[in-house]
């Protein structure tokens, strides 16, 4: 793979090649960058991914339907719900299963928590890229606040296994309803206190306006998705567009680039297009949990989960743009095929197209601003 | 130690008899290493200082040669162990800062209140191996260190720190100042090149550039409080200010007031601290020319550049905050105290010295205080942003500010209330900002509302 990327390079008079990561502190995981760099601006930047490589599809071919759940959360580490969601519902759509209304509750109110803890994370290190340290601790202490309702709702505070075949594993322990609430207050109040202290501060919009601007039609000539998609102006948002689960029933908006400081597009765009839909998963999660329904939280599956033969494909708006799954079964109890399309692996392909003529510090911006994650690449 | 030493008597605090002795014993190490120590230099610099200026009656020539030889040896001793313990205080004071800013706990594991972790840190640092990576150029590799080294510690020499505490108060200390700066530029540079690594080539290119651009709007802005003195020496322009806010530079000329701003922006990039910590900028350059560095090496760049913070604060302190000049306290009080000249003063006379050196000590550590703010307030700002603010901005400004003060002095010397009322005017306006500032600071903190509960760490 590196002989091959160094094939499209070329270091010859005044230009150097630079192994950009894998061991790095801004490659967000395990990712290298090739990059031919003319002094401080760069000419090409080649991502070379798969350091992160762990099978986790054809692990999908060797465990049963139920036992594949705990891996799916190591498909996207910062925000697990999503891959356990979107698993679930394509079993579900191939076993034809009905999903009881607290169950669907349950899984928007953990996915748009989770969903706020990893904008917190991407704001956070996108500001640490950057070069301001702060902002990302204020982060990770607010992010801190959701792990510990994580953990109280479903035991883990990271990979969190907390969506099942059918339902959810847990209903909401006592307390957590009050909890929540009074931490959504709390962090209403300090998405102000952020954009204060990082978003409108005149050094960090003189470094992200108008840098690596990915145009509409670019975006979506690449298949980027999610907040990548949506910060460059394109209105497209599966929770709207597709509903599944019980999106359906709650009002929210969908923040998309506008240019807020610079060009639609920017780097600024795909960094504040999260901060706001933090602000739209505040509010989700305040509508669900005071719309949540009594009932099950667990549909009636059989012991041994054997669907027909056949297919189904599922689609989710995770954190980081579309998670869409696609189950194919034999008739046994293994999947014959899963396959997983994530978000970060079509953000990463642009990089090629995108970093021609950024300095080596808009790179960071650039990647920091797609918010990948590496298991997700490779899976 | 696997708990932190909590002081006797806080909450937490150990309960058991052995426990309380450790405490006890940490809280002993801990004063004896953060008062004492500084205690020590500080009562030093005190007593050694002021020894040129001494010359016992019935001594022949040869013998009180001796005693200020002997002396300033033992003063360029005590000067640079003064930088590298200040440079470790710094560190533990910036983490504290941080650690308060970024609502954690910070040090707090070895000594009382995580003290004495940079003494810590520094033994680490000493005892591990000091690498050279394969096809580096040695020789320049580990002589880089040394350039850095001695750029910081001979800033020591005309630094004041009282109204007669100053290693030697040469006639031309303010360029004196400037240059030895500029071998700390070499010693990078000479690192980022002979390090073989990309990541440290371009951290020393991106240093060079940078502190040789900012020397210029430095050295102009510098020039302005010395058409003011009349003189390039340190002691001098010091003297030349009133000890009062309004008779300081920075307030009795409008153009010293911009020149002082930007004098703190070029020191800030001098200082390679953030905003302009692109040499060792961690998310893009891993860590710039020290990339490769390890060990005792490492140890050296990371006392300079804390170090530095004193060096920078104290010369800003010097040329435009009224160094050390204490309130009531006139030079003909000084000269009353002094007693004959040559004789070695009274108790009086030493008092007057540690006050103005209170005074000055206080004033450095505020301005210290206020780049720690910054460099954990404000992000990076890129390659060509720093160029463009150097030279679009910062140089003009400087230029102008210098032309102004030549105007200024000339008006001054025709009517010098001009200046008095300058003083009152921009102290007014000053008090003024401060407190719009810090009424829009409590109002921001009220508006964020409840702090997210600390008890479960």
């Amino acid at each position: 793979m590196e002989r091959l990327i160094l094939r499209k390079l070329q270091a010859d008079g005044e230009e150097m090649i630079l192994n950009f990561g894998p061991q790095h502190p801004s490659t967000h995981g395990v990712i290298n960058f090739m990059v031919e760099t003319d002094g401080e601006v760069i000419r090409k930047a080649i991502p070379d991914v798969g350091y992160l490589h762990r099978s986790l599809e054809k692990i999908g071919e060797q465990v049963g339907y139920p036992g594949y759940m705990p891996f799916t959360d190591r498909i996207d580490y910062v925000a697990a719900m999503f891959p356990n969601e979107g698993y679930a519902i394509a079993v579900e759509r191939l076993l034809k299963l009905e999903v009881p209304p607290r169950a669907q509750w349950l899984r928007a109110i953990s996915c748009e928590l989770c969903r706020i803890a990893s904008h917190l994370i991407s704001v956070g290190t996108m500001a640490m890229d950057i070069g301001a340290f702060t902002p990302m601790l204020h982060g990770v202490r607010e992010r801190e606040t959701v792990n510990d309702l994580m953990e109280a709702l479903c035991g883990s505070r990271l990979t969190y296994n907390y969506h099942r075949i059918g339902g959810v594993a847990f209903d909401l322990p006592e307390g957590w309803r009050d909890r929540t609430l009074r931490f959504l207050d709390h962090f209403d109040r300090f998405l102000v206190e952020f954009d204060r202290l990082i978003s409108f501060n005149e050094v960090f919009v003189k470094r992200l306006a108008g840098v690596a601007i990915i145009p509409a039609p670019l975006a979506v000539d690449y298949g980027l998705s999610g907040p990548n998609l949506r910060g460059s102006g394109v209105d497209f948002d599966l929770r709207r567009d597709m509903p599944y689960a019980a999106y359906p029933h709650f009002r929210f908006q969908i923040p998309v680039g506008k240019g807020f400081v610079g060009t639609v597009g920017d780097a600024f765009d795909r960094f504040y297009v999260r901060c706001l839909e933090m602000a739209e998963s505040s509010k989700i999660v305040r509508q669900a949990l005071e719309s949540l329904p009594d009932g099950e939280y667990m549909a009636k599956v059989p012991r041994r989960i054997k669907p027909e033969p056949g297919e189904a494909m599922s689609r989710v708006e995770s954190a980081r743009g579309e998670m869409a799954y696609y189950v194919v079964s034999d008739g046994t109890e293994k999947a014959a095929r899963v396959r997983v399309r994530t978000g970060s692996f079509t953000a990463m392909g642009i990089v090629d197209a995108i970093s021609p003529g950024l300095m080596v510090a808009d790179l960071v911006a650039l990647i920091a601003s797609l918010d990948v994650v590496a298991p997700e690449i490779d899976r | 130690m696997n708990q932190p030493a909590a002081l006797p008597g806080a909450p937490g605090a150990p309960t058991s008899p052995a426990a309380r002795r450790r405490a006890r014993a940490v809280l002993g190490l801990t004063l004896a290493v953060g008062v004492g120590l500084p205690g020590l230099l500080f009562g030093l610099i005190v007593a050694l200082t002021p020894l040129r200026t001494v010359v016992p009656a019935g001594w022949s020539e040869g013998q009180v040669f001796l005693l200020h030889a002997v002396g300033l040896a033992v003063l360029a001793v005590v000067l640079v162990t003064f930088g590298a313990v200040v440079s470790g205080i710094t560190v533990w004071w910036e983490m504290r800062v941080f650690a308060r800013m970024s609502s954690r706990v910070g040090y707090n594991r070895v000594g009382a209140g995580g003290f004495l972790q940079w003494v810590a840190d520094a033994v680490k640092l000493l005892l591990k191996e000091d690498l050279v990576p394969a096809d580096a150029d040695a020789v320049l590799f580990r002589a880089a260190p040394y350039f850095v080294i001695v750029g910081f510690a001979l800033t020591f020499v005309v630094l004041p720190f009282g109204e007669s505490l100053v290693a030697a108060d040469l006639n031309v200390g303010v360029l004196y100042v400037l240059s030895v700066t500029a071998l700390v530029v070499v010693g990078i540079l000479i690192a980022g090149w002979s390090s073989n690594s990309k990541w440290s080539l371009f951290g020393g290119m991106r240093s060079a550039a940078q502190v040789i651009s900012y020397e210029i709007p430095a050295g102009l802005a510098a020039m302005v409080p010395v058409l003011m003195a009349g003189t390039l020496s340190m002691q001098d322009m010091i003297r030349a200010q009133g000890a009062w806010p309004w008779e300081w530079n920075v307030f009795t000329n409008p153009f010293a007031l911009v020149a002082f701003v930007v004098f703190f922006i070029a020191q800030l990039a001098e200082g390679n601290r953030t905003p302009f910590d692109l040499p060792e900028a961690e998310s893009e350059l891993v860590a710039g020319y020290l990339s490769e560095y390890s060990s005792f090496r490492f140890a050296i760049y990371f006392l300079v550049e804390f170090g530095n913070l004193w060096v920078m604060s104290a010369i800003a302190v010097t040329l435009f905050l009224g160094g050390w000049q204490v309130p009531f306290v006139g030079p003909e009080v000084y000269a009353a105290a002094r007693g004959a000249p040559g004789s070695i003063p009274g108790a009086g006379w030493w008092g007057l010295q540690v006050l103005s050196m209170v005074v000055f000590v206080v004033k450095t550590l505020a301005v210290l205080n206020l780049i720690v703010w910054i460099r954990w307030t404000l992000p990076r700002i890129r390659v060509d942003q720093m160029m463009s603010l150097c030279w679009k901005y910062l140089v003009p400004f400087a230029f102008a500010c210098f032309v102004g003060t030549l105007f200024w002095q000339l008006l001054v010397t025709a009517a010098p209330w001009a200046a008095r009322a300058t003083g009152y005017a921009l102290t007014a306006g000053f008090l003024v900002t401060a407190f719009f500032f810090l009424r829009l600071t409590l109002r921001n903190v009220s508006a964020a509302g409840d702090r997210v509960d600390l008890t479960n760490w």
